[in-house]
């Protein structure tokens, strides 16, 4: 395939519509490219017979064996014949052996089939009908195993259990605490600027206690857990769907559920609540700072602050993090068991994992603010 | 015209040459000072049990793995101290089949093969899709052209992985146990495929393998690796090892022998 490699084509008309024609110098994958639409469209454009003398050739290769099967492959289509010659033999019986006329077959444009309006709203629904009875047994099969783990502790495998605890919990501590910190920070020192305008600056702790309990940190840590653990449940289950693993627990006698998923959620919902605290604890702090770099005394700092917030504001808080947590670990745990073959469908199941984790928090926190205002809490 | 012929005389340079090779991963020697050839045209097999080291020397002879010692020469140049440049050249030599296959699962049969074409070649659109086509045809797989790596059996997985490996017609083709796993049938029709590309195509074959009967059935000569011994065992016509070596190692497993506990 060096630079200096040459080819020429050239053809000749020849009594009743055949045609001569005639390849010099090298056909290989470079040559070939430069003679290949000329070459095809000059058979093409024939009606009789085609002659094709390679004698010329010094060098060829499979791609140049691949224009001689096309050439031929066209004349096949036509139902005329084309004719080599100079070809070694070896050569032409590597010609030989493919089917021209199937070739040809494959080379034409597939029909796609376009489906008319009504078939595709009828598969998208047939789509969305079928993706929520997964979800629905799902949530069935999920909620046998958690009532059967409250029911028989002792089925519970307190090791995958543990194990699970420290990857949620103890090792996203450090994250949970970093953001928290850095919240707290940024929330009071934005809501401070603006308060002390009005000499109001002490009202800042009132508004970082109430705002971080109630909403931003079961809010903040379910988006964390689903971008740490959500994501991690996915691609660990959606590996072993791909891996057969799945299939093995099955046929071993060992329910998935609890075997996989269940120490997932109970791990996730035992953690996440205490996450939060530590992510309400260090948002504090770094209200804190803040408050301290303006000469506010921290006694009256953390007076202001916990007298301000109630037992209920409290619970509520927790209680908002114990569904998101087991709406992110439950989502996330589907998708790994939904996942297809291959491996691009791990990661895609990860992606959705994370996307409906992170939607589902959304929507159940609206749902939070509704029954909370009704409730009056 | 380069009608490649196996019927070449001896006097020819062997297509892949290796010299007091030695494999290692850490301090873990796995094989050490291997020496052989690889004749042009040829079905050469490297077998030996679980463990020897089979693998490692074809990563190491294809470039994936830098050996701690020695030189692999591809037609005469040196390979392993190739620049960056005349490795690039040098890999377009040759094409390899993976044990698993190792087809792209994001896209169609159509499209592995074509892939090595769109990047290196500047042939037309329609003249990429009929070469590709072409191999798939070679491996009997024209049927399957528009269907995605994941929907194959295992079989066909690999006869694929063979004809993507072939599309910028290499000279040499590297296949790593391309049998393992397969039904006898298919398995058979493999080795039919194998011999028939090395026959009429010229094309030299480097297989990795332990299966006996594709061994006797193909190979024109085969080095054996021994565990123990971290080097080759035997060299030569598999037929005539299995009868005639003075190594039990090597009867052994020709004839199926399992481990006596001594």
């Amino acid at each position: 395939m060096s630079n200096a490699s040459t080819i020429e084509f050239s053809t000749a008309q020849g009594p009743a519509g055949s045609l001569t024609a005639t390849f010099t110098g090298v056909l290989d994958a470079d040559g070939a490219g430069r003679v290949w639409t000329r070459a095809v469209e000059a058979v093409r454009a024939g009606s009789g017979e085609v002659s094709l003398d390679v004698g010329g050739l010094s060098e060829i290769d499979g791609v140049g064996l691949g224009l001689l099967v096309a050439l031929k492959a066209i004349q096949a289509e036509k139902g005329a014949t084309l004719a080599i010659h100079g070809l070694p033999s070896a050569l032409q019986t590597v010609i030989d052996r493919y089917d021209a006329a199937k070739l040809a077959e494959l080379q034409k444009p597939r029909q796609q089939d376009r489906a008319g309006f009504v078939v595709r709203a009828g598969r998208f629904g047939w789509e969305v009908m079928r993706a929520a009875k997964g979800v629905i047994s799902f949530v069935g099969e999920c909620c046998i195993a958690l009532v059967y783990a409250v029911l028989h502790p002792w089925s519970i495998r307190f090791k995958d259990l543990a194990r699970q605890c420290e990857l949620v919990g103890a090792n996203g501590l450090g994250i949970i605490v970093l953001i928290g910190f850095l919240m707290g920070l940024i929330l009071a020192f934005q809501t401070a600027i603006t308060l002390i305008r009005f000499g109001a600056q002490a009202f800042v702790p009132n508004m970082l206690g109430l705002a971080m309990v109630r909403e931003m940190g079961p809010l903040v840590t379910a988006i964390l857990l689903a971008g740490r653990s959500g994501s991690a449940f996915a691609a660990e289950i959606g590996t072993m769907k791909v891996n057969d693993e799945i299939n093995a627990l099955v046929t071993m006698g060992l329910a998935p559920m609890r075997f996989l998923v269940t120490p997932k959620i109970l791990a996730a919902m035992i953690m996440t609540p205490l996450l939060t605290l530590f992510f309400d604890l260090f948002s504090f702090v770094g209200g804190a700072v803040v408050m301290l770099s303006l000469d506010y005394p921290l006694e009256s700092y953390a007076h202001r602050l916990f007298n301000n917030v109630s037992m209920t504001d409290f619970i509520g808080g927790l209680i908002k993090a114990l569904v998101f947590s087991l709406l992110v670990a439950g989502v996330g745990c589907l998708q790994g068991l939904n996942t297809r073959n291959g491996a691009g469908a791990v990661g895609e199941s990860t992606t959705a994992a994370v996307v409906g984790g992170i939607v589902l928090i959304a929507v159940a926190d609206g749902l939070f603010a509704v029954i909370y205002y009704a409730l009056g809490i | 015209m380069d009608s490649s012929n196996r019927t070449n005389g001896a006097q020819e340079r062997p297509i892949i040459q290796v010299r007091d090779m030695t494999c290692a991963y850490g301090d873990f020697v796995v094989v050490r000072d291997v020496n052989f050839d690889v004749r042009r045209g040829e079905v050469f097999v490297v077998l030996g049990g679980s463990g020897c080291g089979k693998s490692t020397v074809l990563k190491h002879v294809i470039g994936l793995n830098q050996p701690v010692k020695g030189r692999v020469f591809l037609d005469g140049e040196d390979f392993t101290a190739a620049s960056e440049r005349e490795r690039l050249r040098l890999i377009r030599r040759f094409g390899v089949m993976y044990q698993s296959g190792a087809l792209f699962g994001s896209m169609t049969l159509l499209e592995n093969v074509r892939l090595p074409l769109e990047e290196f070649t500047n042939l037309p659109q329609e003249a990429m899709d009929f070469v590709a086509n072409m191999k798939l045809s070679l491996v009997g797989l024209e049927g399957a052209a528009n269907r995605m790596p994941a929907e194959l059996s295992g079989g066909m997985q690999k006869r694929a992985a063979i004809a993507r490996a072939m599309a910028l017609d290499p000279d040499i083709l590297f296949l790593d146990e391309p049998s393992a796993g397969l039904d006898p049938v298919t398995s058979a029709g493999l080795d039919e495929l194998i011999l028939s590309l090395s026959r009429n195509m010229g094309i030299t074959f480097v297989i990795v393998t332990h299966e006996l009967p594709s061994i006797m059935a193909i190979a024109d000569r085969i080095i054996m690796l021994d565990k123990d011994a971290k080097t080759i065992v035997a060299e030569g016509d598999p037929r005539e090892l299995k009868e005639h070596s003075d190594n039990p190692v090597v009867r052994q497993f020709f004839n199926r022998q399992a481990d006596r506990a001594a």
